[in-house]
């Protein structure tokens, strides 16, 4: 068997986000660039799943669509574990751009397990998990907090509004993994960031994927008036504030 | 020409997130000069799909079926479609929530239509359409093109409001789209649902905890303040870690992304991924003991004290405004 794991290279999430061209780019002076937090606990997922299979996972993929920028993040997935990735080689566009290319990628490989994060940590698009499945026709769940494989089949705990649920899917499958799916995500260690330099990288060729959504300018949040701020002796007053002018109890 | 609105249930009882979805799309709807659609799945009394009109949809189609009980992604996805053919729908609305995010990138791949999750307005310009969502998980907003004539939009909780109802009926239209052909390959084994609390997602107001708490048992303290303002419970992410509280508490850029008209923040530091999940409530109340702490930053209202004796006396205060 093998996994693809799906990952986006995004904005540290401490990152003060700034624009610049009057609006129209994101301003990546000074941005440190990391694994986006879902696609590494996939990826620390994937390599215990590989682990505990003895040996019917044979190897666990990434895949990332971006320029050249975005190859030590790459290489940090090796570093954490991955055995090899593939990089698409564009500037991704928009989700249904990236995932096209994914799905090429798939198509060509036949992946028994694919898994992606619940949403990227710039765009929020939430959007390329499903739109790979639906493009490479693969049964998919979201929301999936748990993953095991038992018995040839997957078993997967998922959030509901209001609830959980437990799932048995058919291979192949993709799964939209979030939080739960692995407790921590793994540090590469010395010995894989040695070993990383060597893991195959490969780079292919985008394909012409039509644009359907563009962002064509962004904007700051309106920034908040100055606090009210009140010491403990004074909370019954801040409750009647918060009763009489500004309606909320 | 109409706009299809996905209306979810929650065991055959539609909540006021859907409500609010179809004011928003009936006021789309008002601008373009169409109908709303709206497409429910599962079991849904008739009564209840009636209601709909209340809210602005003309029209339900109403889909069940066995198989339908549990949300499989492929198969809902495939109705959703089916019934954006049957009614040449050009825009398609869901709800930016677990289901919404998980059907619609497959609605969208599968109809070649651009697609924009968690929108909080209206568009600002229908030709070409440009509408706004917030991005850098709500550090900023985009205004996003949609450049195909068919369009997906989910749509953030809270950003709209709901309608004043109006005395209409809607008419409920049987659905039955050939989805026989899609393989069922998901068996649904155990459902846990959560009972006898109200979800964070209904709630107005929500009371939210961090690690200031210290310990799972000070969380009482926090559960009376919600029940006396009938608010839902959450959390700061080291909170669920610790296991103080359940995951499905937790806000943030990792959990929940919330906007309730009030949040009530207690011994949370304001962490930037924190802050990230809860920044877009209306009014924000912060307790923290550090008066430098960050979360007053983004707080409307703030108290400068330890929890144990700010929580009690802001329980008999509410106490004694609801008292009258
Ligand atoms: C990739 C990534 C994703 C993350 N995602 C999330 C997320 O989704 N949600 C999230 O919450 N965090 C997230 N975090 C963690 C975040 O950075 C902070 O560590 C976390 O929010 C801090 O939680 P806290 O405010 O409860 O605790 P602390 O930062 O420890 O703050 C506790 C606060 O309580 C106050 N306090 C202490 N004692 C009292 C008292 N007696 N009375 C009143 N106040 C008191 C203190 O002054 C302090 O401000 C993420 C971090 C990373 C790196």
């Amino acid at each position: 068997m093998k996994i693809l794991v799906c990952i986006s290279d995004v904005p540290d999430t401490t990152t003060k986000i700034k624009f610049k061209d009057n609006n129209t780019t994101l301003d990546v002076n000074g941005i440190q660039w990391i694994i986006n937090p879902w696609d590494e606990l996939a990826l620390t997922r994937a390599l215990e799943l590989k682990e505990a299979s003895g040996g019917i996972i044979q190897s666990v993929t990434v895949a990332n669509v971006g320029t050249v920028a975005s190859e030590p993040t790459i290489r940090k997935a090796l570093a954490v574990g991955a055995d090899n990735a593939i990089r698409i080689d564009a500037q991704p566009k928009d989700a249904y751009y990236v995932a096209a290319q994914l799905a090429n990628i798939v198509k060509a490989e036949s992946y028994d397990i694919v898994l992606v994060g619940r949403d990227s940590a710039d765009y929020n698009g939430s959007a390329v998990g499903g739109m790979l499945a639906e493009l490479i026709d693969y049964n998919s769940l979201s929301s999936v907090s748990s993953l095991n494989i038992e018995n040839g089949k997957i078993r997967i705990n998922r959030e509901i509004d209001g609830g959980t649920e437990t799932i048995e899917a058919e291979l192949p499958f993709l799964a939209i993994v979030q939080k739960g799916i692995s407790k921590e995500p793994r540090i590469p260690a010395m010995r894989g960031i040695m070993m990383a330099r060597t893991k195959p990288l490969n780079v292919v060729q985008a394909v012409a994927v039509e644009i359907l959504t563009e962002d064509v300018s962004f904007e700051m949040p309106q920034p908040k008036g100055s606090c009210k701020k009140f010491d403990s002796e004074n909370v019954k007053t801040l409750v009647s504030l918060l009763h009489n002018e500004a309606k909320l109890i | 020409m109409s706009i299809l609105v996905y209306t979810e249930n929650r065991e055959g009882i539609f909540k006021k997130a859907t409500f609010e979805l179809l004011s928003y799309a009936k006021e789309m709807a008002k601008t373009l000069n169409t109908n709303v659609v709206a497409l429910s799945i599962g079991q849904v009394e008739n009564s209840e799909l009636e209601k709909l009109g209340n809210y602005g949809a003309t029209k339900v189609l109403n889909t069940q079926g066995n198989n339908l009980s549990f949300l499989d992604n492929k198969l809902f996805s495939k109705i959703v479609t089916t019934a954006v053919e049957k009614e040449g729908a050009q825009i398609i609305i869901m709800a930016n929530n677990i289901s919404g995010k998980a059907l619609s990138p497959r609605v969208s791949a599968s109809l070649k239509a651009g697609l924009v999750t968690g929108v909080v307005g209206l568009p600002s310009s229908y030709e070409p359409f440009v509408i706004k969502k917030l991005v850098f998980t709500s550090k900023a907003f985009s205004n996003v093109k949609v450049n195909s004539a068919l369009k997906v939009l989910t749509f953030a909780q809270n950003s709209f409001g709901v309608a004043e109802p109006i005395n209409a009926v809607a008419h409920v239209e049987t659905f039955n789209p050939q989805i026989n052909d899609v393989p069922v390959k998901n068996r649904l084994i155990e459902t846990n649902r959560i009972t006898g609390k109200l979800l964070l997602t209904d709630a107005e107001i929500v009371v939210s905890g961090g690690r200031g708490l210290k310990s799972a048992e000070n969380f009482s303290l926090l559960e009376e303040l919600a029940g006396v303002l009938g608010a839902a419970t959450a959390c700061s992410r080291p909170v669920s870690d610790e296991g103080w509280r359940p995951h499905s508490e937790h806000v943030g850029q990792t959990g929940k992304i919330i906007a309730p008209v009030l949040y009530i923040a207690c011994g949370i530091s304001g962490a930037i991924q924190h802050v990230g999940g809860i920044s877009s409530s209306k009014f924000i109340v912060a307790i923290n003991n550090d008066k430098d702490a960050p979360i007053f930053e983004i707080a409307d209202y703030g108290i400068v004290g330890d929890f144990k004796t700010v929580l009690p006396e802001m329980i008999a205060a509410i106490k004694e405004i609801k008292a009258g």
